[in-house]
């Protein structure tokens, strides 16, 4: 019984380490091919359109509802405490732009992009299209792997950008409605207390939240075993392992960029 | 000529080749027939340097692909191959024209103007016109194997591997295949190794043929003498028999599965 227990929990502890060193591996072998080869712009310029394109309605639509709600909750609170809705623009503006957009945009775009991603490179591999890359002449880490990755180092940072805007839109439509706060004074809000650092803080955690949701999407697809339910499993897992991924990576990225004041 | 000698080759504790030698003649058809599970097609891919064997070496044209290194040596090495692979694997993102002159980008130096045009003359070669437009889903089985097989001499290489190229094939498309195979050995020159189920195919289509089972090379010899072995493995394979040697893999499988299902393994 307990032997079968040490058994199963070694296994587990063996595959894990496995799936780290392999997923290392392809790192490597990504940031290898992207300094000492030629990159495959058309197919990254192909996968540029398709994840904005597949990707920013939903991320814009999460952002306006993520603002409008932070508005109404903000104005609640401080209308509670002080009478009147205080710094809704303020609190918005920095919710949205140090947080909340870089997050929920990656989580987004690892939900819709990151699963069609891991579910195409998947397919490849079990109808042997990846075998079929190597007979021709090519790396899949060069053709498939690279232009996702780049991809989502432009694409990801870009609609985080438009979210804070459609987020802070989606606050000051609320701010407006429900507490009547004049357009001037929401945006006095913003500019008078947000600077060129706060937004610096944000944005930089989308290169590490790209780096991540794409590398593991295309690690999962790369690794796909068995037939259909094998690419199913690959799915659900890239976007799990991304989501969570995420928001840890979010804590220590926090963490490193208050440690050099972009805070 | 491809040379392999000893070649071993295990995915985790299953052991696929047990030491596998073997030598295809330039010019040659080798069809190499056997069983489901025997190690036919991860040889085949040990030759094309998909599988790395554990141990042994395979010498194509004096280079031995177990002893490349660099992925450049590789993909160089693999210059000289067309693959067909079981199902075609077909690009299902690219038209029939992309998917046939893909690998002209990598292994040749062909101005991409010609490639529309290289791509209708292997359509001709393998009996096929006017669908260079065509999405591969839009195919039926057999002209996905017809697109498949026009891909891999698209790059005119001097070997073709067929992994299986009339398995799920109705009987006349798998003629159709085997005769394609046939003329292209005649027209190009070409050397090639089919690995295949299917005996029709294989005495139509091969100057030898070599029987593998658990992983070793039974027999190898002329599609006459295979028709009538007397090896007791060879001849239950090519007559199809359900009871013999093969078989008795399956008998210790089950005989295994009822002790275990009983507990006392």
């Amino acid at each position: 019984m307990i032997g079968d227990i040490l058994g199963t929990f070694g296994r587990r502890v063996l595959s894990a380490s496995e799936e780290t060193g392999q997923f290392a591996l392809l790192l490597r072998s990504t940031l290898g091919w992207m300094v000492g080869a030629r990159i495959e712009w058309r197919q990254t310029m192909i996968q540029v359109v398709r994840i904005g394109i597949e990707s920013s309605p939903v991320t814009s639509m999460t952002a306006f509802f993520t603002g409008m709600v932070l508005a109404l909750q903000t104005g609640a609170s401080s209308k509670h405490f002080f009478n009147e809705p205080l710094f809704v623009g303020t609190v918005v503006s920095f919710a949205l732009v140090m947080e909340l957009a870089p997050v929920m945009t990656a989580i987004v775009v690892a939900g819709r992009a990151g699963a069609a991603i891991a579910a195409e490179i998947g397919t490849m591999k079990v109808t042997e299209q990846i075998d079929a890359l190597y007979t021709l002449g090519t790396d899949p880490v060069r053709y498939l792997v690279i232009p996702r990755f780049i991809a989502f180092m432009i694409v990801l940072p870009l609609l985080t950008v438009i979210s804070d805007f459609t987020g802070i839109a989606g606050g000051y439509l609320v701010a407006h409605a429900k507490y009547g706060i004049p357009a001037t004074v929401f945006w006095h809000d913003i500019v008078n207390n947000m600077e060129v650092r706060h937004f610096i803080h944000g944005f930089l955690k989308t290169f590490v939240f790209a780096a991540i949701v794409s590398m593991v999407s295309c690690f999962k697809g790369v690794t796909t075993r068995g037939g259909a339910e094998g690419v199913g499993k690959a799915t659900t897992s890239a976007v799990v392992i991304s989501m969570v991924l995420v928001l840890v990576l979010d804590y220590f990225a926090t963490a490193v960029l208050n440690a050099f004041g972009i805070t | 000529m491809i040379d392999a000698e000893s070649v071993v080759k295990s995915f985790g504790p299953r052991t696929i080749l047990r030491g596998v030698d073997l030598r295809v003649e330039t010019g040659e058809t080798l069809a190499i027939i056997g069983g489901s599970g025997c190690g036919k097609s991860t040889f085949l891919k040990c030759v094309i340097g998909l599988h790395r064997p554990d141990s042994g070496t395979i010498l194509v044209d004096g280079v031995d692909v177990t002893r490349l290194k660099t992925e450049a040596d590789i993909a160089d090495y693999r210059r000289r191959f067309g693959y067909l692979f079981q199902e075609g694997a077909l690009f299902d993102s690219m038209t029939v024209w992309e998917n046939i002159t893909f690998g002209l980008r990598y292994l040749t130096d062909i101005p991409s103007g010609k490639y529309r045009r290289i791509a209708s003359e292997c359509l001709a070669l393998v009996g096929l016109k006017d669908i260079e437009d065509f999405k591969p889903a839009e195919l039926s089985g057999g002209m996905k194997k017809r697109v498949a097989l026009a891909r891999a001499i698209a790059a005119q290489p001097s070997y073709i591997l067929y992994d299986e190229p009339t398995t799920g094939l109705d009987p006349i498309m798998s003629d159709v295949i085997s005769d394609l195979i046939l003329d292209l050995q005649q027209q190009l020159k070409i050397t090639a190794i089919v690995v295949t189920h299917d005996m029709k195919s294989a005495y139509k289509v091969a100057s030898r043929m070599a029987m593998f089972h658990e992983g070793t090379v039974r027999q190898v010899a002329h599609p006459d003498i295979i028709r009538i072995s007397t090896d007791p493995y060879v001849r239950q394979f090519v007559d199809g028999l359900s009871q013999g040697p093969i078989k008795m893999k399956l008998k210790e499988f089950e005989a295994e599965g009822s002790s275990l299902a009983h507990g006392k393994n």
